[in-house]
């Protein structure tokens, strides 16, 4: 945001909070993701955009550690990105991770998937929305937060016994539950079950309840899928506000181009499983190789389009 | 005001179309008995018997004409009425009058319940008219019991965390065998002697061995937990159901350590809290200045299983509340969301196996104390099949609808021992108890179609901002194993 004239100083290069490196997922003989690298800029929010089919849910899945990605890293860095000695000493060690007082690095791929939530604090969303339908709205944040609550309750002994903490320590968490909602607008329907609210309101739920497992990476896997545009536009202004009052990083899937382009500090565009384009959503809107992913070319203007890319390559090296 | 409008315009409707009903209703009545005749002429209207030596056939004309006139006539009751196509079908909103019942009889239901199952002994003294006349009913009330503590510790494994156990009777068996093993062991009783008096172990074995068997249990729970966690559905429905006759197996071929199939006999008997049930001096009643009655211990058990079932319903309802409950919950819900949020599945699964099992083992070591034998036969799979049907007919999750199920179900199939009356329309010959069986499935059925969801098909939330409402069964998911 300081520097934007200048490529180099982007801030997900200089600060990632996550970087992805050589990621690749096969499925079989199917490569889903090929290569891939990228970075998430600390309190950036980064849009992870690309036709149907690219691969971008199975990023997610790898990030959030549903799938055991076939090779590649990922390091997830709190406080403040490793040093590189730093990352090869854990990367060989075999470890999962390196928890320190400066700084706390994790190797995602490493971590089974619960723990990339309670220990990481990697929180996701799903693109079909998996909320507790039969539990009520208020039930499904308290959930979110059963790490905390395990712990307060010293696993529950002293909640069996009713002890005086473990009250406080229950309000507490109720006491973030409705801070949620109100962030997301749901506080009358609190204690409505899950599976009553509408679509939009279940989105903005699902939110929330990440939320309340207090992420420094929020993954939203097509947040603005079946909004109306009001409600896009609501969302843009939560994802917003989630930023600069929480200091959470967001990296997000989109469809909703309204959406990318508004919010977005930093887009990411994948095609058959390829980084086909990667910089701001300036640079990306004009990207010849992106208009050509969405909108397809012709058989023979293919050899043309290349040309357009290198030449347009070959400018921008130069200038 | 609708409502008046509608049934007029359908009585007008009704008025000309009604010969043609009429007869509509007649042929499809003729028809159903017709085919009930083509059924019935061959299968009841012929009877094999053997006349001087020889088989012969008799023919039942009047059977066949009883059973087809009953098919038609209700036939065609149930055309004119129920399947008219006048009927002006009431269309409900809001909760069935059912529901309505239930809700406002609610909060009262929960201590009248308590109460009656406090006052019940009393009350069947009185109502039988002397301390030994009650047994049998008493003896009702602790079965009846046994299997509402099985039932609420059962609903934790497959009510709340979603996860199909058919093996339940595996833990029951662990707490039984436990407390048969350790209370009738030579070596520890002679430990006890030496450490603290010849009659110590005798006297307090059942309720050293009260927790011992439920964390056994709840052991075995954990180790029938670790296998099965990356199964789902009807997968987990097999393998729990295969570690069930594994645990029977064992206690019948493992005859140097658990006495095979003679089982294991002369258990101790429960104790006042050390203070035996019999005629000494040194007994229950001499130091409560009572005459010696052998009920004593009879009533003093139903008290202990009554306690027993209230602890479990205790620490249910309070996990609920709590992170691990509400974890249960969640997995039954969406276990991929549950991981999501940092839920450790393979924890929240073994937990949820444990805790049940461990309720399962106390309720065990309770029926080992109260038949003073254990054998492999008591722990079949019939036991669980029981428990089972009585969590699914009460609701999944509920703890009042499990323990009216258990009622209904168990003091439902003794009543239907007592049918003794029905030998009035039937003959002498007639033996009711026979179609005991018959009439409980039938009365599964029926409950299954009248409530899919078991008699409580609601959630209770576990917390809530302004306003309890409680969460509609279509909404809650059955867990998928």
């Amino acid at each position: 945001m300081s520097l934007p004239t200048d490529t180099a100083a982007h801030r997900w290069d200089i600060d990632p909070i996550l970087s992805v490196e050589h990621l690749f997922m096969r499925f079989g003989g199917l490569v889903a993701v090929n290569d891939l690298s990228f970075k998430v800029g600390r309190g950036d929010i980064t849009a992870l955009i690309g036709p149907n089919g690219a691969g971008k849910t199975t990023v997610f899945n790898c990030i959030t550690g549903f799938y055991k990605p076939s090779e590649g890293r990922l390091v997830l860095a709190h406080q403040r990105p490793p040093t590189d000695p730093e990352l090869t000493a854990v990367t060989l060690n075999g470890e999962r991770g390196l928890a320190g007082a400066s700084s706390s690095v994790y190797l995602l791929e490493r971590l089974p998937d619960y723990r990339v939530s309670g220990d990481a604090k990697v929180a996701r969303t799903f693109q079909n929305i998996r909320l507790f339908t039969g539990m009520t709205v208020l039930e499904n944040l308290m959930v979110a937060q059963h790490n905390a609550l395990m712990k307060a309750s010293v696993f529950s002994i002293k909640g069996l016994l009713g002890l005086p903490s473990w009250n406080a320590a229950q309000k507490a968490a109720r006491e973030k539950a409705v801070y949620w909602l109100e962030q997301v607008n749901l506080l009358d329907r609190a204690d409505d079950p899950a599976g009553d609210l509408p679509y939009g309101a279940q989105r903005r739920l699902e939110i929330a309840r990440a939320m309340c497992s207090d992420p420094i990476l929020l993954c939203l896997d097509e947040p603005a899928a079946g909004l109306n545009p009001r409600e896009s536009l609501e969302l843009n202004a939560l994802l917003r506000s989630i930023r600069a009052d929480h200091g959470t990083s967001i990296l997000l899937i989109e469809h909703d181009m309204s959406v990318v382009m508004e919010i977005s500090d930093h887009v990411v565009v994948l095609d058959y499983g390829t980084k086909i384009s990667d910089g701001t959503p300036d640079a990306v809107k004009n990207d010849p190789r992106v208009i050509a992913a969405y909108l397809g070319v012709d058989e023979d203007a293919v050899e043309e389009v290349e040309a357009e890319i290198d030449a347009t390559i070959a400018t921008g090296a130069s200038s | 005001m609708a409502a008046h409008t509608a049934e007029s315009a359908s009585a007008e409707n009704a008025a000309p179309a009604s010969p043609s009903a009429f007869s509509h209703a007649l042929k499809d009545a003729f028809f159903a008995g017709l085919i009930m005749l083509g059924l019935v002429g061959p299968l009841v209207g012929f009877e094999t018997v053997i006349r001087d030596g020889a088989l012969g056939l008799d023919y039942r004309p009047l059977t066949v004409a009883v059973m087809v006139a009953i098919v038609f006539v209700g036939r065609l009751i149930l055309n004119l009425t129920v399947w008219s196509p006048n009927r002006v079908v009431k269309t409900r909103t809001g909760p069935s009058p059912m529901a309505r019942a239930v809700t406002a009889a609610g909060p009262a239901f929960k201590p009248a319940l308590l109460a009656f199952a406090v006052a019940f002994p009393l009350i069947a003294v009185l109502s039988q008219g002397g301390l030994n006349e009650s047994r049998y009913l008493i003896d009702l009330g602790i079965l009846i019991l046994t299997y509402v503590m099985l039932g609420w510790g059962l609903n934790i494994v497959v009510g709340l965390a979603g996860l199909l156990d058919l093996g339940y009777v595996a833990f029951y068996a662990v707490g039984a065998y436990t407390y048969a093993l350790l209370a009738t062991s030579a070596p520890v009783n002679d430990f006890f002697a030496a450490l603290i008096g010849e009659k110590f172990w005798a006297d307090w074995a059942f309720w050293i061995c009260l927790p011992a068997a439920g964390i056994f249990a709840g052991v075995w729970g954990m180790i029938l937990g670790f296998p099965v966690l990356r199964l789902r559905g009807d997968y987990l429905a097999i393998v729990t159901l295969a570690f069930g006759e594994i645990i029977r197996l064992v206690l019948i071929n493992w005859v140097d350590f658990t006495g095979g199939g003679a089982g294991i006999a002369s258990i101790p008997r429960v104790t006042f809290f050390g203070i035996p049930f019999n005629a000494s001096e040194h007994g229950f009643a001499a130091l409560f200045g009572l005459k010696f009655d052998p009920m004593h211990r009879i009533i003093f058990l139903y008290f202990v299983i009554l306690a027993l079932a209230l602890l479990t319903a205790f620490v249910t309802v309070r996990l609920r509340k709590l992170p691990v409950g509400r974890a249960w919950e969640a997995l039954r819900e969406d276990e991929i969301a549950c991981r999501s949020l940092g839920l450790n599945t393979t924890n929240v699964k073994l937990s949820a196996f444990a805790t049940g099992a461990m309720f399962g083992g106390f309720a065990g070591c309770f029926f080992a104390v109260r038949a003073g034998f254990v054998s492999p036969e008591s722990f079949t799979f019939d036991i669980s099949a029981m428990i089972l049907a009585i969590v699914v007919l009460g609701g999944m999750g509920s703890q009042i609808g499990v323990a009216v199920a258990a009622a209904v179900m168990l003091g439902g199939m003794e009543m239907l021992r007592n049918l003794g009356f029905l030998k009035q329309f039937f003959g002498n010959e007639f033996d009711p108890s026979l179609y005991r069986m018959l009439l409980f499935g039938l009365a599964m059925v029926v409950i299954m179609v009248w409530k899919p969801r078991g008699l409580v098909s609601t959630r209770d939330p576990t917390i809530y901002l302004k306003e309890k409402k409680s969460v509609s069964g279509d909404l809650v998911k059955e867990g998928h194993g």
